[in-house]
Formats: structure tokens, C-alpha cells, sequence
């Protein structure tokens, strides 16, 4: 409410479209809305007059008798848009001459220029995905929208999953799939840094509940919680006792930095280097975070910091709760679309997938998804399934008579996808990470099989 | 199992797919006492399947193996049997997003032919959503109630044997969704209409041929629908291989030895052949005013 919203270089205020229902258009005025009808009568249609081609049609520049300044006169008079367009039709000496089809695209044209209407919608993830992609595809990877609705169906999203979502397209990915979950079973979002990224997410506008069963895990922990160890155990057990607390956090956000340099050690011979890069950049940012914390501790008086560590504790056990989830090992299903290597993190994060269940790995470089099928091929010992895809959408314009085509065709920028299904780890077979397997009394590691997609 | 929620061992009754490799699948229905013959030889329900985890690679008599999976929607639309011509998940995928599917729609579907697709819708609306779903032929209609029951989905669909452009949906005011997969979509739209909730909502039609679609899009107008849009999406899929290039002998120096080399590098090659066109996916909003 009152509050001051720019959209189109126009701007107006959200009042007036509250208690109307969704689809309903609006028309701009000087700073509020009008509510027009929905259905403009055709105005201008019933000049019947057309030509049947353009052979005497000159661009001599003088076709359009009103100036630039008339029509700025009757802006700023503010008259209808409507009005506007019809009398530019009729100061037109050409318009008479043209074709009908053509007559239609200038009024059209026009229209678009001088009747400023809106349509308020509701959020979909079809609303949503679109408008990303219009407005801001370097945010969400360049995930087209179509592409996005492969992975919701391949992965099987429904409510009542488990699943492990890894995304930094801003929270998009979290949201179709939150949309698809309506809210039963789990998700949890890994995520790389300091913090996961919803803001898309918030565009849906999901009730409250939605966010009872959403998870996070920060990426850079994976290792150890993978290799067992992930540090629960000297956790703060009461936020009251403060000063105990305080040190037990330091001393936590110590061990965190030391496990980083374990893992970091760990993975460096036997993964990809981009695992490490990723990792540096993670333990950065814990540095920092870690500086700010000291600089602000000194700063801040005692209750900001007991309120810091309330919230830290309070986080730190979500992250156990989340952690715990994880261990099991029975999420159903993966979704990867992020700006980092798939390949590392295709490879870890299957560990915590039950056999027999879906994952789709986005990126947008063809190359890359090559290298991790690759490798999902290599590491795992035998026969899997992917199916590496592309998806090509084709637009048509409204769809009239003798004047269908094909509006554009869109193809590469959607990205691709890789995706299979995964099983349960051969125990006949012995490789490295069998013992690993045979240890936790688990199925650790999985095959995945080519998915035949009928082409 | 059932196909609206995972089950991690393998009963009694379950629907599974067996899956042999690359390009060979087919569902099984697991009963005890039943054998089932592969190429791979024999897989004995009782013993090999029942209590086994979904997911597990299963050796069959002459020692070849299997992998069986837990069935989806997508594995179910890849081996179902064939009663009509069907809509494949590159096509479904994008009905579902554009029709704003989600737990607790109602969706209206004609007709429902194999059940490609109603399994698919089924599995987004669930547990509290519903399907109808009209089939004007009575056998597939039997068909695919007895499909659905098997599937452990009948609560969540209904199934009517009439015809859509005639008789409508069976329901009025109350879906989310319409998708309609006939030969005259056009003569539906007022049924559609109506079968929409006041509120409004989405409609899908789908049609292989674009004189089709320019009647349905006409249609659509005079029922005044909005945000009327065509669209067709195309499915590539692409083998991974290594792929070796030689390098051609140029007569140079003798001491350069590479010269007679290979360059080696991984690609991924689209298939020989892809699907170039199923149909167009025509949608449109209907609003309140």
C-alpha cells in the first residue's frame, strides 16, 4: 500500500488492485489505476475501408498529419490512449490505402504505444520462470522456462518427496519445485556460501507452511558429513548459558574452518578441481563472516550478542536437524541447476539419493554436462543411463486464418539437461568405493540407466 | 508402490519395470508364483522380486541381470501398451507447468486414451487434487479404470464414458485445468468452459495439425478466452561419445612425428533421428469479468 511501483517507465501506486480478482486489467492514469472493463470494444474496426496492396503507398514521411507536438498536447490533457490511437488513424492518409492485415499491425502498434493497460496475475512457476527468463536470465543460468518444466517431470517432483535441491538461480528452482510439493514432504536446498538465495522464491507468495519442511545445508560441509566427520557433538546445548555458548561457537566455527582444511585435503586428489575451487571460495566467505563477527562483537552491546547467538544456535541446530535428514540417505530425487561444475556435485550429493529414484542435473554448457556424463560414467563403475537433452520450443503468433506462422524459434540458450535414475550399488563388484559402501551398511553408490526417451 | 508415492521394497501386486538396457524396458506385474522371460533369461516373482529394494540389479536363470525400477509416470509412459497414440514427457512436462498443475487441482481431461498422460496429471495433483477424465470409447475406458486401480491411483481419478463435444466433462464450476487431446477440440471449448471453475483458469488443446488449431483458437476467442498461445516443443537428445579424428598426413618434416596422430575429444551427437513434430499445444486463460 502507497507504495511507488515502476513498471514499463510507467508508475503507478497498487491500491486500487487490491480486492479484485487475478487476471483482472488495469489501465494507467496519473499515478493510480483505473479499472477499465476487460473487453475494449474494437473501435477501430469498423473502418472497413482497406486496400488490397501496398504499390501506391510512398513513404514520403508526411502520411502522419498530426506533429510530434499535437500529440504531446494530447497526452498531456490527458486523454484516453484510446482516444489517441483513433485519432492518429484518422489524421493517417495512408491508413485507408493499406492492406487490413496491415491496418490491424498499426493500430496494434499504436495501441501498445499509447494505452498503457496491466494485468495483475497470479505467481505460477509458469508466471514466474517466464518472466526470469525475460527479464533476468543471467540470474537463473539461462534456465528457460520449458527447460525447467523437463526437470520438474523428470525428476518426478510431487508432493511428498525428499528432496535435495542445489540451485543458485535464485531461488526459481526452489520455488517450482516447493509449488509441485504443495507443501507435503521435505526439501532441502544446499547451498554455497554464506546462505541460500530465495528471493525468487518469495515472488510466490507460499504460505507459511510451505517453509516448515524446507531444509538448507550449506555445500562446503558435505565432505565431512559424507565422511563422517561432521562435527554435531560440540554444538551449544543451552542458548541461555551465554557465555559458555559464546565460546563453544568460536571454538565450533574453528573446528569448521579445520574440517574445511581437512575436506579440502581430502577431495584435492580424487575429485575435480573445480571442487576445490568452490571450497576456497566457501572457507573465504566463512572467513569473513567469521572476521565480522569478532569486529561486531566488540562493537555490539551484550544483547545484540546474545540475540546473534540465539540465532546462530537456533541455526546450527536446523543444520543438525537438516544433517540428520541427509544421513539417512533415502532422498527421492536430486535437482542440480547451478552456476558451479555439475560433475562434483552430481557425484557427492547422489550419496544421499535412495536407489531407483530420478535426478536432473541443468546446465548450460553442452561441454560440461559431456564431462559429467563422463564421469558419473567412470566413477561408478559400469552400465547408467543418462539421457542429455536439449529442448527446442517453437512460438506461434496467435494463430488466425491465413496468417500462422511460426513466431520465433528459440534454441541453445534454454541450456541442457542430464538425468537418469539411480540403483543400488553392485557389492559383486570392488572398487574404492565399495569398501565405503560395505562400511555404512548402505548402498552408497548408484548406477544410473539410460533413460530411452522414444525419439 | 504405488505410482503417487515410493515404496522402497518391491510387494505383492506392485507394478514394476524391468529394465534390460539402453533401450529395452517393460512393466511387470508382481504376483507370486509368476515367472516372466527375458532375454536374459527367467525372473521368478516369489524369490528374485518380492522384498527386493526398488533400484536392486536382479540375476536372472542364465545369468544375465536386470535392474527393476519403481515405476513413474515418466517409466510408465515408455512402456505402457499402446491403445492409442500417446503424449511423451517432453509434451507433458510442459502442459503440466503452463496449465499451473500443483497439489489439490482439479483437472478435466479428453480423452484419456493409454493414460500417458493421466498418469502424469494424477501424480501432480495429488493426494488432495482430482482427475475426470472423459473417453468417448467404452473398452479403453474400461481399460484404463482398471489400469488406475491397479496403479493404486483410483481414489484420485474419475474416469467417464461419454462424449466430450456432446455431453461435456460430467462436472461443472469446479476444475482448475482442461486439457483436451481430440480430433475436433473446437466443438469442447464451450463444455470446457463450463466445466472451468468461475474463477477462472487454464485450458490446454492439443492438435497435430495447425488447420486444427486455427479452429480451436477461433473457438477460444468467441468463448472469450485470453492469452490465447501456441506452442511446440521439441525434444534432442544427444549420445555421448569419444570421438577420434585423425590428422591427415600433410607431407610435413619427418622429425614431426604427431603429424600421423589423432585428436581425440568427447562430443555429444545428436540421434540420427528426432522426433520433428507431435503436435501444438494451444493454451488460453479463462478470467472472470
Amino acid at each position: 500500500r502507497f507504495r511507488k511501483i515502476i513498471f514499463e517507465k510507467q508508475w503507478f501506486y497498487l491500491d486500487n488492485a487490491i480486492g479484485h480478482t487475478y487476471g483482472t486489467t488495469f489501465e494507467v492514469t496519473s499515478g493510480g489505476n483505473l479499472q477499465p472493463k476487460q473487453e475494449v470494444e474494437e473501435t477501430a474496426t469498423e473502418t472497413k475501408e482497406a486496400g488490397t496492396d501496398n504499390r501506391n503507398i510512398v513513404d514520403d514521411g508526411k502520411s502522419q498529419k498530426l506533429t510530434h507536438d499535437d500529440i504531446k498536447a494530447l497526452k498531456d490533457k490527458g486523454i484516453k490512449g484510446q482516444e489517441i490511437v483513433q485519432q492518429l488513424i484518422e489524421n493517417s492518409t495512408t491508413f485507408r490505402d493499406k492492406t487490413e492485415f496491415a491496418q490491424d499491425k498499426y493500430i496494434k502498434k499504436k495501441k501498445k504505444k499509447y494505452e498503457a493497460v496491466i494485468t495483475i496475475v497470479k505467481p505460477s512457476t509458469r508466471i514466474l520462470s517466464t518472466m526470469y527468463y525475460a527479464r533476468e536470465p543471467g540470474k537463473i543460468n539461462h534456465l528457460r522456462y520449458d527447460t525447467l518444466a523437463q526437470m520438474l517431470t523428470l525428476g518426478n517432483i510431487r508432493a511428498g518427496n525428499k528432496m535435495i535441491v542445489m540451485e543458485t538461480c535464485a531461488g526459481l528452482v526452489l520455488g517450482a519445485v516447493m509449488e509441485r510439493m504443495g507443501g507435503y514432504g521435505s526439501i532441502i536446498q544446499m547451498y554455497p556460501g554464506g546462505g541460500p538465495v530465495r528471493a525468487a522464491t518469495s515472488c510466490f507468495g507460499f504460505p507459511k507452511n510451505f517453509f516448515d519442511n524446507l531444509h538448507e545445508f550449506p555445500l562446503s560441509e558435505v565432505e565431512s558429513l559424507l565422511s563422517g566427520t561432521f562435527s554435531t557433538e560440540t554444538l551449544p546445548s543451552d542458548p541461555e548459558d551465554n557465555a559458555l555458548a559464546e565460546e563453544e561457537s568460536n571454538g565450533l566455527t574453528d573446528e569448521k574452518q579445520t574440517s574445511l582444511q581437512e575436506t579440502e585435503e581430502e577431495s584435492a586428489p580424487e575429485t575435480a578441481m573445480e571442487i576445490n575451487q568452490t571450497e576456497e571460495q566457501d572457507a573465504m566467505d566463512i572467513n569473513a563472516e567469521d572476521v565480522e563477527f569478532k569486529e561486531n562483537k566488540e562493537k555490539e552491546n551484550k544483547d545484540n550478542v546474545r540475540e546473534k547467538q540465539r540465532k546462530q544456535w537456533e541455526r546450527r541446530k536446523k543444520l543438525i536437524e537438516t544433517a540428520a535428514l541427509l544421513r539417512e540417505k533415502n532422498a527421492d530425487g536430486l535437482i542440480v541447476a547451478s552456476k558451479f561444475h555439475p560433475t562434483p556435485v552430481l557425484l557427492a550429493l547422489l550419496e544421499f539419493v535412495a536407489p531407483s529414484r530420478p535426478f536432473v542435473v541443468y546446465c548450460q554448457y553442452k561441454e560440461v554436462n559431456q564431462v559429467c556424463y563422463f564421469s558419473c560414467y567412470s566413477s561408478m563403475s559400469f552400465y547408467r543411463c543418462l539421457v542429455f537433452c536439449l529442448f527446442w520450443v517453437l512460438f506461434f503468433l496467435k494463430v488466425l486464418p491465413d496468417r500462422s506462422h511460426p513466431k520465433l524459434t528459440m534454441s541453445g540458450g534454454g541450456g541442457y539437461l542430464l538425468s537418469g535414475i539411480t540403483v543400488v550399488l553392485d557389492k559383486g563388484k570392488s572398487d574404492s568405493s565399495n569398501l565405503e559402501a560395505l562400511k555404512m551398511e548402505e548402498p552408497s553408490s548408484k548406477r544410473c540407466k539410460v533413460q530411452d526417451f522414444h525419439c | 508402490m504405488s505410482f503417487v508415492e515410493y515404496g522402497d521394497t518391491i510387494k505383492d501386486g506392485d507394478t514394476a519395470i524391468v529394465f534390460l538396457g539402453h533401450e529395452s524396458m517393460f512393466p511387470v506385474k508382481v504376483q507370486h508364483g509368476t515367472v516372466t522371460q527375458t532375454k536374459y533369461g527367467v525372473i521368478r516373482h516369489s524369490t528374485d522380486l518380492i522384498g527386493k529394494k526398488y533400484g536392486s540389479k536382479v540375476t536372472c536363470s542364465k545369468g544375465g541381470w536386470v535392474f527393476i525400477l519403481h515405476p513413474t509416470p515418466e517409466l510408465w509412459t515408455m512402456n505402457l501398451p499402446h491403445r492409442t497414440q500417446i503424449l511423451y514427457s517432453t509434451d507433458i512436462s510442459i502442459i503440466t507447468m503452463m496449465l499451473e498443475l500443483k497439489p489439490g487441482s482439479i483437472v478435466c481431461e479428453s480423452g484419456t486414451g493409454s493414460g500417458s498422460l493421466s498418469h502424469a496429471l494424477i501424480r501432480t495433483v495429488a493426494p488432495t487434487g482430482h482427475l475426470y477424465t472423459v473417453e468417448f470409447h467404452q473398452q479403453r475406458a474400461e481399460k484404463a479404470r482398471e489400469e488406475f486401480q491397479e496403479h493404486g491411483v483410483e481414489h484420485l481419478v474419475t474416469v467417464t464414458n461419454q462424449d466430450v463435444c456432446k455431453n461435456g466433462f460430467g462436472v461443472s464450476n469446479i476444475a482448475d485445468a482442461v486439457f483436451l487431446d481430440i480430433p475436433s477440440p473446437w466443438e469442447a471449448i464451450g463444455h470446457a468452459k463450463s466445466a472451468l471453475k468461475a474463477e477462472g483458469g487454464r485450458i490446454c488443446s492439443f492438435s497435430p495439425c495447425i488447420e486444427q488449431v486455427q479452429r480451436t483458437c477461433l473457438a477460444m476467442e468467441e468463448y472469450g478466452f485470453t492469452e490465447i498461445n501456441t506452442l511446440e516443443i521439441l525434444l534432442r537428445v544427444y549420445n555421448v561419445r569419444t570421438i577420434s579424428l585423425q590428422i591427415p598426413d600433410l607431407g610435413k618434416a619427418a622429425e614431426d612425428n604427431s603429424s600421423t596422430g589423432t585428436v581425440q575429444f568427447k562430443s555429444g551427437v545428436p540421434l540420427r533421428e528426432m522426433v520433428g513434430h507431435t503436435g501444438y499445444l494451444t493454451f488460453a486463460t479463462k478470467s472472470l469479468y
